[in-house]
């Protein structure tokens, strides 16, 4: 049994709103290996929930007709992996999420919970941060889309605001067309770990392959909420591909990251791994893309 | 507050069932408390251990961290769906005793049913995937090397393919 006040399941997102507003303190439970979890600690004891899990209309992923790739919210690690969409476009987040737990959580845990929390170290942000990802929020007074960099306020803070629910993410069009990812997960074990840092990087070569027209990085517990660089990408776009360049690029990144000691890794080594993760994951991003590093 | 119970409707081990729960139950409470099904563990109850694992909808799912009340038309297997009419062990379970793969046992029914869901999948996998795919489960008297090879040499057995130890 849970320590649980209450718990109303919402039918649809019209009712999970009406819900949330008729019950300010309540808390929204989507997959549940957060909340549930937090209330068997005590963290969230007592409180009053609402069941979102049940809006099967905020699962899967699709193509809307300008070529945006929308995820269900409530879309769970596994299936977005598995999609076809997400492995034909933006393969690197189904890589990413695979990598969030062992496989049970895969199966429960949402990509909406996972942004929702507002945890640095959450494995699909730092990549929806590299790829521009727009987050649709649904409230009382309709829908509104933000960029992802100003969804996430502070740690464990995000910009939702009373009665509202995430109802999807958003990668539009010309945040993928023509890129391709890499992300590195640095933890301890290989499963049922959180990183201690994680770096998401893509980039966009010329046609003869030879130039960087466009890099993007970000990281995951290189500062208290996910990140993204940019005197590095500055420092990138429209250079020749070269291992200078990378190297170049990925001491950069050095400039803007806020790394801090934590019982699980020293600010020097997480600055030592933000610095290797970079140039092994632009050096992937670059081999993805079909280009040769001189 | 008084206590609040929902009717929850779903197929376990392939008979539909129903019965009022309480809503802040997990689903474990609900299978081994009204359902009777012990093989469903409660081991860490934060969903790391995987002790309480069952597939719900073809998928494995750690019950404890599942409310209960999301069972609603769900399609729910445990151990127990394994066994045959008198009480025949399956090939994977076989495997398990075969290979030592069990020392106390209290990790096994979870571990099974994830083999269940690697070998309905129907595909060879490699020792490397088989890992990934086992690791949501703690065995404490370390028995992994025995897991692997009994989940490995029934997954060959089902695909007919010969397999060879190295």
């Amino acid at each position: 049994m849970y320590d649980m006040k209450a718990l109303y399941e919402a039918g649809s997102v019209a009712e999970a709103i009406e819900l949330l507003q008729e019950h300010p303190q309540a808390q929204i439970i989507a997959g549940g290996s957060d909340v549930l979890v937090q209330m068997r600690e005590g963290k969230r004891a007592g409180a009053e929930l609402v069941s979102i899990y049940g809006l099967d209309e905020l699962r899967g992923v699709t193509l809307e007709a300008d070529g945006t790739i929308r995820i269900g919210s409530l879309t769970s690690f596994s299936h977005i992996t598995k999609d076809p969409i997400i492995q034909k476009y933006i393969n690197v987040l189904g890589e990413a999420v695979d990598m969030v737990g062992g496989p049970q959580i895969r199966n429960i845990g949402t990509i909406g919970g996972n942004t929702c929390n507002g945890v640095t170290s959450a494995d699909s942000a730092s990549t929806l941060f590299a790829w521009d990802a727009i987050v649709e929020l649904t409230g009382p007074d309709g829908v509104r889309r933000i960029s992802i960099k100003d969804f996430y306020i502070k740690a464990g803070v995000v910009d939702l605001k009373p009665a509202e629910i995430q109802t999807a993410i958003l990668i539009p069009k010309k945040s993928y067309e023509g890129y391709q990812g890499h992300y590195i997960k640095y933890a301890m074990r290989n499963a049922m770990d959180i990183a201690t840092t994680g770096c998401s990087v893509n980039v966009r070569l010329s046609d003869d392959k030879k130039i960087i027209e466009d890099v993007r990085i970000a990281y995951g517990v290189a500062g208290p909420i996910p990140m993204r660089a940019p005197a590095a990408e500055k420092m990138g776009n429209g250079k020749v591909v070269s291992r200078e360049v990378i190297e170049d690029f990925s001491k950069a990144v050095l400039e803007d990251l806020h790394a801090r000691t934590s019982w699980r890794a020293t600010k020097e080594f997480r600055e030592h791994l933000a610095v290797e993760l970079a140039k092994r994951a632009l050096t992937e991003s670059v081999h993805l893309a079909g280009g040769e590093i001189a | 507050m008084s206590v609040q119970y929902k009717l929850v409707t779903c197929t376990i081990n392939g008979v539909e069932r129903s019965g009022m729960v309480d809503v802040r139950a997990s689903l474990t409470d609900m299978l081994r408390n009204d359902y009777r099904l012990t093989s469903v563990k409660k081991g860490c109850e934060v969903g790391e251990c995987g002790a309480c694992n069952v597939i719900i909808d073809g998928e494995c799912f750690n019950s404890c961290i599942y409310l209960a009340v999301w069972a609603e038309g769900k399609n729910i297997r445990t151990l127990e769906s394994l066994l045959g009419p008198n009480g025949e062990l399956s090939d994977i379970q076989q495997a398990f005793v075969d290979e030592t793969a069990i020392q106390c046992g209290f990790c096994s029914p979870g571990f099974i049913m994830t083999a269940v869901e690697i070998l309905e999948a129907g595909k060879l996998y490699t020792d490397d995937e088989l890992r990934k795919l086992l690791s949501g489960h703690l065995c404490r008297c370390t028995g992994y090397e025995n897991i692997l090879r009994a989940v490995k040499k029934t997954m060959y057995k089902r695909l007919g393919v010969e397999w060879t130890e190295e």
